[in-house]
Parts: structure tokens; C-alpha cells; sequence
């Protein structure tokens, strides 16, 4: 199918190029006349500059607008590959992988020219690596665009990428680290008839893997910034309020029962802004949808999310709350892990980097949850006792979340399969909790550390799968960074985790075995920077265990990268401990595994 | 049939790709100021000088090391080379509210967008985070880098210097 498909687009990406290709011939001598013509008003320009370089008015006079990306016909893009090369090791659970050496890649061409832009995505899984889904399996294109940009309105066919608001009843995205990508496949337009007044409006099917999904995706979403719009002289304060509609279709072939084929879903959100403060708040509500997510129950969703932030030189305050509930929308009912998600439900607990902070690391839950998060910065000012020379960064961030306050009906008296009903404001089980502390300090032009304390509370039953305790880690990491030259630099990682089980949920049988997450961890890096272009590192994680069921491993790594310019290869020799991987809220598993990595990525 | 239409539009596209300009100019994408208006980045100018564009993100350590490390010399560099920072985010709703106050308590001086949709991300090819880019008076872009080790902004300040004075760069 792709191989039909790839003569067609390379014809018209070269039929455009063709055309512009005449025209530049054709006005040859055209050309010319303006180049000497734009060569005398550069130098008349250069001339002005440095007057006002003089002048004392640097960059003070503004120039108009250049028109947007005028200029001949470009071809552009990016790419990545990932190669890695498995060794058995079954001390740390790495068994052996068939093909020995797995891989992963993409290519990104784009072709430009004015407000015209094409593009298409080269992607090979061959096959895919251990922790994606299998089913990234050979080479394809499955993403290929072209739009067309005018003043007021913007028209793309084939794959777009989109989010309403904040994603809560429709986020088409892309997060190519964990090999998620609902993408969409149709036409879209955006329309801007008056400024502050943008509307957007699209039909498309999605994404999955080298395939599209079953159901037909139809939005439409529109916004007002109320004071562009109508009180343009008013800057302090800014409000934007806007709504969606999105609705999507399945056939249903149910044998047992009637489902909705057409499920809509609908929202609004209103912004409000004033100088520092900003308040956030969006609701979704989302008519039936049996689908596999809720074992098939006809109750309505909906959720709502609210946050506010107030920021002032040298300090900030967020809180954010978010409620969903039977939330989960996809355009395939039967769909299940991440695939086909026309929606996203936001995660609002603190994204971790530091590796054992992220050990135990929330998801959102599509069945339902009731999330608060609030985080306050602080800069301690240069030259007070605290703050020093430099100054110092605290931040305080604490989040938690809890299922929904449910109670299950009846069957026998829930002929509509309503399923259960729930609270609005009540809590039902803790899932996670995280209160973590992070002091941010440089000592000298030499010398910056930072240092970070977390405790968190995971339910593992719930955010992975049942039969397993609930787990108490408190964590600990100094990461301090010594320049040795101006670009020559020494970092060191040190980490540590506690952690205790609370098995009192699990039967007695379970609560017997023993259980791998009673480890504590210990966690040492150590990372050269040479100049721009190098680096390399030592890491080692190691696993105390208590019970002699599992032994304790060492999992050294050793990398050394290369970057120049936009182009990065790291190599990396070692064993990797199994785990959670997220982006944005968005998790997968990887299981252990021991060898050689390679990654090359690149834009041109 | 689809042989000869394949092999055509082979030929058509190596010949006109001797057409095809090296130089890129920042494409224009529409993203958002902090305070939710939109914003074409076509219209991204500093009248003739120097522009720094930097895609970073909350959750991202050596961006903000990056920013930070710049932001120290940062008024120093506007008054030799009148170089203006952009900085682009590509936080997604999970922390596109945290944006403006990490900017303010960082004390950046910077103009930040944000790109919740990453459109701007991907018409720029930015693979990932941090992705810096330097731009010169006439809106070309002339030299990028991806990631950060300390000491990457002397050489950016260099660089930055060769195109105040309408130098090329020598590493594109």
C-alpha cells in the first residue's frame, strides 16, 4: 500500500518543485535585477545598523516583519536510529532476544517552500526494541502531510498532529521515546476570521501502529481571546474562553449489545490572566462509550481540570486539581494500553529526571481519579546570608492522587449498565502521593550542587497490576557539578532509596511471598564533559535486597557521546535495570537487558 | 506505469534540488505568548541583530541548566552584540502552567513562547530537548546545537559575536 503511495506524493512534492523551478527560470533576469537591487539595500541597511550601533541605539529601530520563511524551496527534516545488541543475563531477568540485535528508526523530510509545506516520516522497527510494542514491526511511511498557510486560514490533508485545549477531549500527539503516536489521517482547517477569534475544525482517523483505527474522528473547536478581540488596549489583563465538540463513529457488531456508534464529547475552558496570575479551568463531559476501559458500561464521563499560578520576580505558586471519571476515549472500543486515545487526561504530579526519584512514577488512571498538586519556587536573593554570590533555588512540589469515592449497583437492579455511581468531591483508595524538596545552589564560578529529598507512596496494584503491596520510598540525591576548565566539567550523581511495603490489602498468601520491591537502591554516576563535542559516564545502580529469594545485582553502564552541532551519537555498554519509562504522564515498560546500545540523531 | 512515474519523479527531484537554498529562514508556525495570545513565529525579528532561539522545557535539567548559564551573561551579550533569547516550551498541558513562574523565579529575561503542540518543534526538526539555534540579522538560521555540557554557551557567545559582526559561522 505504502509502495503506492510514496511514487504519488514524491510526484506532486516534485510537480511543485517543478513549477517554482520554471518560474525561477523564467524570471532569470528578474532575479538578477533584484539581487544587485536587495545587495544595494543591504549595504544601505548594514549602513543604518551601524549608525545606530553609533548612535548608542542598538537594536532599537525594529524592522518590519520579514515575510515568513520567504526565500527559495527548502528541504529539511531529522532522524534518529537506535541499535542495540542483547546479551543473555539472566541473573537480571534479560532473556534472550531472537534476532540478537534489534532496531529502531525514523526519518523526518520536509519540503517548504513560502507558506507552502509537504512532508513525509520514514519509520523502520526491525524489528522494533525490547519495551516497544511488538507490533512497530518492518518499515513504512505512515506519516505524510502537505499544507497550505494563508493569511487567515491554514488547510492541512493527511496526518496532523492537534490538541483542543488542554487535551481533555481531543490531543493527537507524538512521543517517539516511548513509540506513542495516535496521530491523525484526514483533512483539518484552521480559520482566524477576526484577530482573537480562531477556529479549528478537522475529520480524520487514527494512528496505530503501521495500521489506522476503526473509528472515524470528527472535532471542531473554537476560541475567543475576549480582550485581542474586542478591547485591544488593555494588556495587563487577558481572558480567553473557549469550547469543542468532538464526536467520533464505530459500527457496532456487538452480538450482545446495542452500543452508541456516533459517542460526542464536549467542553469549555476559560483562561484568565493579570499580570502574575493565571487561572486555568477546562471541563469535559463525554456521553456513553461501553468500551473495553470500563468493561462495557453505559455511564456518562467527565472531568474537569483547574489551575492557578501566581509568579513574581524571584518566587511562584502553583495549584492544580483534576478530577476524571470514566474518562478514557478512543476510537477503537475494544482498543487497550495506549493505543488510539483521542483524548489525554493530564498527569499533574511532578515529572522526575534524577533515576531513582522516577522509580515508582504515576500515570494517569483512564478509569478515574482525583488528583491535587501544588508547588511553590523561591529564589533566595544574591548577596543575603542564605543565597551568597549567586543566589539559591528552593522548590517545594507535592502531589497526590486517589481513586474515585465509587459505589457499585446491583446488576440486578442496573438494567441500563450504569455500572457504579461516584461522588463528586468524595475519595476513595490512596494511589500516590510524592512531597519531595529540591535546594539548587552555586558556590562558586566552579562549583553548583544540587540536592533533593522525596517521599512517595505508590499503589502498585492499581498503577500496574493487582497482587502487589503498596510502597513507601523515600528518597534521597546530591548531584554536584565541578568545572575544572570553561568547558571542561566533572558531575557526580549520588542516590539512594528506602523503601518499606504495606501489604495489609493483600491476602495472606501474597502478603508471604516475598516481594523484589523491598529492595533499597543504591545509585553512583559519574559524567565527564570535554568541550563541546564530548562526554562520557560511569553509572552503577545497585540493589540491596533483604530477602536471599532475590540477589543483589550491580547494574554498571558505561556511555561516551559525541555531539557536534545538531547531530548527537551516544554509545553505551552495560546492563539496564528493568523499569518505567515516561514522557508526560505517558508510560512503558522496559524489561532488563544487557549489551550495546548506539543512538545517532540528527537534523538537517 | 508506477515504474516510470517513480523514476520520473526521481529525476525531477534531483533536478530541483540544485534549485533548493541551503540557508533556512525560522518558519513561520503560530504558538502562544505566556499570556495565551497566539503568536505567528514568522514575526520573530530583532531589528538586523542577532536571535538565539531555544527549545527547553520544565521538566528538562540541562535546559534549564542552559538558560540559566546564559542568563548570568546574558545582559552582557544584549549590549555588545544586541542579541535577543527566545526561548520556546514544549510543555504539554501537564506543566505548561508551571512555565511562567519557573521564567519568573528563574529571573530569565527572555521572550518565552510556548509550543504545547509542538509545531514550532517540529517544523524547526528538533529531535529532542535542549535544541538551540542561532539566527542571524536576516532571519537565516545559521547554526544549531542539540543538548548542553557546561561551558556550550562560551562557544554559542562566539558564534553569536561572528554574526553581530556579519561574519559566517564556521560550523554550520
Amino acid at each position: 500500500m505504502i509502495a503506492k503511495k510514496l511514487p504519488l506524493l514524491l510526484l506532486a512534492l516534485s510537480l511543485t518543485t517543478y513549477s517554482f523551478s520554471q518560474d525561477i527560470i523564467l524570471a532569470d533576469s528578474i532575479a538578477a535585477a533584484k539581487a544587485a537591487a536587495q545587495a544595494a539595500a543591504m549595504a544601505d541597511s548594514i549602513a543604518a545598523a551601524e549608525a545606530a550601533a553609533a548612535s548608542g541605539a542598538a537594536g532599537a529601530t525594529e524592522n518590519p516583519a520579514p515575510e515568513p520563511s520567504s526565500g527559495g524551496p527548502q528541504i529539511h527534516g531529522n532522524f534518529q536510529t537506535d541499535v542495540q545488541y542483547y546479551n543473555v543475563d539472566s541473573a537480571i531477568g534479560a532473556f534472550p532476544v531472537p534476532e540478537k540485535m534489534l532496531m529502531n528508526g525514523f526519518a523526518n523530510i520536509n519540503y517548504s517552500y513560502g507558506a507552502f509545506n509537504a512532508g513525509i516520516r520514514y519509520e523502520s522497527y526491525l524489528n522494533a526494541l525490547q519495551g516497544f510494542d511488538p507490533k512497530y514491526k518492518g518499515t513504512g511511511i505512515p506519516y505524510r502531510f502537505a499544507s497550505y498557510k494563508w493569511e487567515e486560514m491554514e488547510v492541512t490533508i493527511g496526518n496532523f498532529y492537534e490538541q483542543f485545549g488542554s487535551g481533555l477531549i481531543l490531543r493527537a500527539y507524538e512521543e517517539r521515546g516511548l513509540g506513542y503516536d495516535n496521530a491523525l489521517d484526514g483533512f483539518r482547517v484552521k480559520y482566524s476570521p477576526y484577530k482573537g477569534i480562531y477556529f479549528k475544525g478537522l475529520v480524520g482517523k487514527q494512528r496505530s501502529f503501521f495500521s489506522q483505527g476503526p473509528g472515524v474522528v470528527r472535532g471542531f473547536d473554537g476560541e475567543l481571546n475576549v480582550m485581542e478581540a474586542f478591547f485591544d488596549s488593555i494588556k495587563k489583563t487577558q481572558i480567553i474562553v473557549g469550547g469543542s465538540f468532538v464526536s467520533k463513529f464505530q459500527s457496532d457488531q456487538d452480538p450482545i449489545y446495542v452500543l452508541p456508534e456516533n459517542v460526542g464529547c464536549y467542553g469549555g475552558r476559560i483562561n484568565v490572566i493579570h499580570g502574575g496570575f493565571n487561572l486555568y479551568g477546562e471541563y469535559a463531559y463525554k456521553i456513553n462509550d461501553p468500551s473495553n476501559d470500563n468493561n462495557f458500561i453505559y455511564k456518562n464521563g467527565e472531568a474537569l481540570f483547574v489551575t492557578a499560578s501566581i509568579a513574581a520576580k524571584g518566587f511562584a505558586f502553583t495549584l492544580s486539581g483534576k478530577r476524571s471519571d470514566n474518562m478514557s476515549y478512543r476510537s477503537d472500543r475494544t482498543a487497550t494500553i495506549s493505543s488510539l486515545f483521542i483524548n489525554y487526561v493530564p498527569t499533574i504530579s511532578k515529572a522526575h529526571t534524577y533515576g531513582l526519584m522516577a522509580f515508582y512514577p504515576y500515570a494517569s488512571q483512564p478509569v478515574g481519579e482525583m488528583c491535587f498538586a501544588s508547588e511553590l519556587q523561591y529564589k533566595v536573593p544574591k548577596g543575603s546570608a542564605i543565597g551568597g554570590k549567586y543566589g539559591m533555588d528552593i522548590l517545594l512540589n507535592f502531589s497526590t492522587a486517589y481513586g474515585l469515592d465509587t459505589t457499585r449497583l446491583n446488576p440486578a437492579e442496573d438494567s441500563a449498565r450504569i455500572g457504579y455511581t461516584s461522588e463528586f468531591f468524595g475519595m476513595g483508595n490512596k494511589y500516590f502521593e510524592d512531597i519531595n524538596i529540591e535546594i539548587q545552589k552555586k558556590f562558586s564560578k566552579k562549583l553548583k550542587a544540587t540536592l533533593v529529598l522525596s517521599n512517595q507512596f505508590y499503589n502498585k496494584s492499581v498503577i500496574q497490576k493487582p497482587g502487589y503491596p503498596n510502597i513507601m520510598s523515600s528518597i534521597g540525591v546530591l548531584d554536584i557539578t565541578y568545572k575544572i576548565r570553561p568547558d571542561k566539567a566533572i558531575r557526580v550523581e549520588l542516590q539512594g532509596m528506602l523503601t518499606k511495603l504495606d501489604e495489609s490489602h493483600l491476602d495472606s498468601a501474597l502478603q508471604e511471598e516475598p516481594h523484589e520491591d523491598a529492595s533499597d537502591w543504591a545509585y553512583a554516576l559519574v559524567e565527564y564533559t570535554h568541550g563541546e563535542h564530548w562526554f562520557v559516564a560511569a553509572l552503577d545502580q545497585y540493589n540491596m535486597n533483604p530477602d536471599s529469594s532475590f540477589k543483589s545485582i550491580h547494574y554498571p553502564t558505561f556511555t561516551v557521546g559525541y555531539v557536534k552541532n545538531a547531530t548527537r551519537i551516544t554509545l553505551s555498554y552495560g546492563k539496564q535495570r528493568a523499569g518505567i519509562f515516561c514522557v508526560g504522564g505517558v508510560c512503558r515498560t522496559i524489561p532488563a537487558s544487557n549489551g550495546i546500545a548506539l543512538t545517532i540523531t540528527s537534523s538537517f | 506505469m508506477k515504474k516510470f512515474i517513480l523514476a520520473l519523479s526521481a529525476i525531477v527531484v534531483l533536478a530541483s534540488a540544485t534549485i533548493i537554498q541551503t540557508t533556512r529562514k525560522i518558519p513561520a508556525v503560530d504558538i502562544k505568548t505566556m499570556d495565551g495570545k497566539a503568536f505567528n513565529t514568522g514575526k520573530i525579528t530583532n531589528g538586523g541583530k542577532p536571535i538565539i532561539i531555544s527549545f527547553w522545557a520544565t521538566w528538562c535539567k540541562p535546559c534549564k541548566k542552559e538558560l540559566d548559564a546564559i542568563n548570568e551573561e546574558y545582559a552582557t551579550w544584549k549590549k555588545e552584540t544586541g542579541v535577543k533569547l527566545i526561548a520556546i516550551s514544549i510543555d504539554d498541558s501537564k506543566s505548561a502552567s508551571k512555565v511562567p513562574g519557573d521564567v519568573k523565579a528563574k529571573g530569565w529575561e527572555y521572550e518565552v513562547y510556548i509550543d504545547q503542540n509542538q509545531d514550532f518543534k517540529r517544523a524547526m526538526n528538533v529531535n529532542n530537548v535542549p535544541h538551540t539555534f542561532l539566527v542571524n540579522g536576516k532571519g537565516e538560521i545559521v547554526w544549531q546545537h542539540n543538548s548542553y555540557n557546561e561551558g556550550d554557551e562560551d562557544k554559542l557567545y562566539e558564534a553569536v559575536k561572528k554574526v553581530a559582526k556579519g561574519q559566517k559561522v564556521s560550523e554550520k
